[in-house]
């Protein structure tokens, strides 16, 4: 991981190129480095850091979803960078609302992204927008709702053990 | 089935008694009385049922098919010389649901793959048999969440529950007996004991 000092010039990278409202803020946090940057300039801000940086961070290892309720903006895209060259990490991260997420798809510049970003959307409802193939990748297609928000409900239903027998209808008589 | 042994009691010196017996039996020299004697002693009678039940029983190939984790402990009752399910006829995994009579369901099962399994049961050609192995498949276990059907016998019938999680090869290979009995028809009653349940048996 870059320190924090990298980080911020990392920060002032991007910042440079795509305005100072591209970048949400930087976060240093037990050895990790994350750049918070706005849901709108994610493309672009990855494609500077891909193309462009100094040392660029090449690779997309993975994309994950996360839900910081009761935080606002409520849901995370997090995108954890690897470069070959800095032989080092950056977690970039946005974070949109929960009623209408749209982030822009980075799957043009990391191919790699088309399932994760399919998982992200299946699990968190995050659209991700110029997508080539935007559906749920592990639910079934016809389901409805979100199952990794934290306000849906954990679903099963209860289970007949000894235990519990008593207080269970009893379907055998 | 039973076979009467009449007269001889298994020392050599009966061996010669039992041809002189049968040469007399092909010349048709035996009086009635002796004829129905040797044929008590060398034919078994039985049912064409339990004759086809205990063929059945006793070849009850399996599909291949693993869900989860438990499927690693179903392999590990084929392919270790330690349990060798040939020892009960079920070493036979079939690749396809055509040749399989019996599907083990080894792990949990999701809704996504529920309408699969249904659809690969009915390939299978009657009779067929199921076996719910582990917690998962017989009530969605550890994972009793939005993303699993809560007991594989909500769109299949199930003929025999494995609990455990996962079941030990033992206690699999144990279920596969109790599946044996229950083709040959001394179903064992288990859960029926408990609850009183006897005589709501699906199969007779």
């Amino acid at each position: 991981m870059p320190d924090a000092t990298g980080l911020e010039l990392i920060a002032a990278g991007v910042r440079e190129r795509l305005g100072d409202e591209a970048v949400a803020g930087t976060i240093y946090h037990r050895g990790q480095a994350t750049l918070e940057v706005a849901p709108d300039a994610v493309h672009d801000a990855l494609a500077y850091l891909r193309d462009d940086a100094e040392e660029p961070f090449e690779f997309l290892m993975s994309v994950h979803g996360c839900d910081y309720f009761p935080e606002e903006p409520r849901l995370g895209v997090h995108y954890q960078l690897l470069s070959m060259q800095r032989l080092d990490r950056l977690g970039v991260r946005t974070r949109v609302g929960a009623e209408d997420p749209q982030v822009p798809s980075v799957v043009d510049m990391f191919s790699g992204a088309d399932f994760q970003e399919r998982e992200v959307f299946d699990m968190f409802g995050v659209v991700f927008d110029g997508h080539p193939d935007h559906r749920r990748i592990l639910m079934p297609e016809d389901y409805e709702g979100y199952p990794q928000r934290r306000d849906f409900p954990m679903g099963g239903e209860p289970v007949l053990f000894t235990f519990n027998e008593n207080e269970m209808p009893r379907w055998y008589e | 089935m039973t076979r009467h042994r009449v007269g001889g009691n298994g020392d050599p010196g009966d061996l010669r008694i039992r041809q002189l017996r049968a040469r007399q039996m092909l010349r048709g020299e035996l009086e009635p009385d002796d004829l129905e004697a040797y044929l008590q002693e060398r034919v078994g009678l039985t049912t064409l049922e339990k004759a086809q039940n205990w063929a059945r029983a006793n070849a009850p190939w399996p599909l291949t098919f693993g869900l989860a984790c438990c499927a690693i402990e179903m392999i590990s009752v084929v392919g270790s010389p330690r349990m060798d399910a040939a020892r009960f006829g079920a070493e036979v995994f079939r690749a396809s649901p055509r040749q399989a009579d019996m599907i083990i369901l080894s792990g949990r099962i999701s809704i996504k793959m529920a309408p699969v399994i249904r659809r690969i049961y009915d390939q299978m050609l009657e009779p067929k048999w199921v076996i719910s192995m582990g917690a998962c498949a017989s009530s969605a276990g550890m994972f009793n969440n939005y993303a699993l059907v809560a007991g594989a016998d909500k769109f299949l019938p199930v003929d025999v529950y494995v609990p455990g999680c996962p079941p030990r090869p033992e206690a699999l290979m144990y279920g596969i007996i109790k599946l044996q009995n229950k083709i040959k028809g001394q179903p064992d009653m288990g859960w029926r004991e408990r609850y009183k349940a006897h005589g709501t048996e699906e199969v007779a």
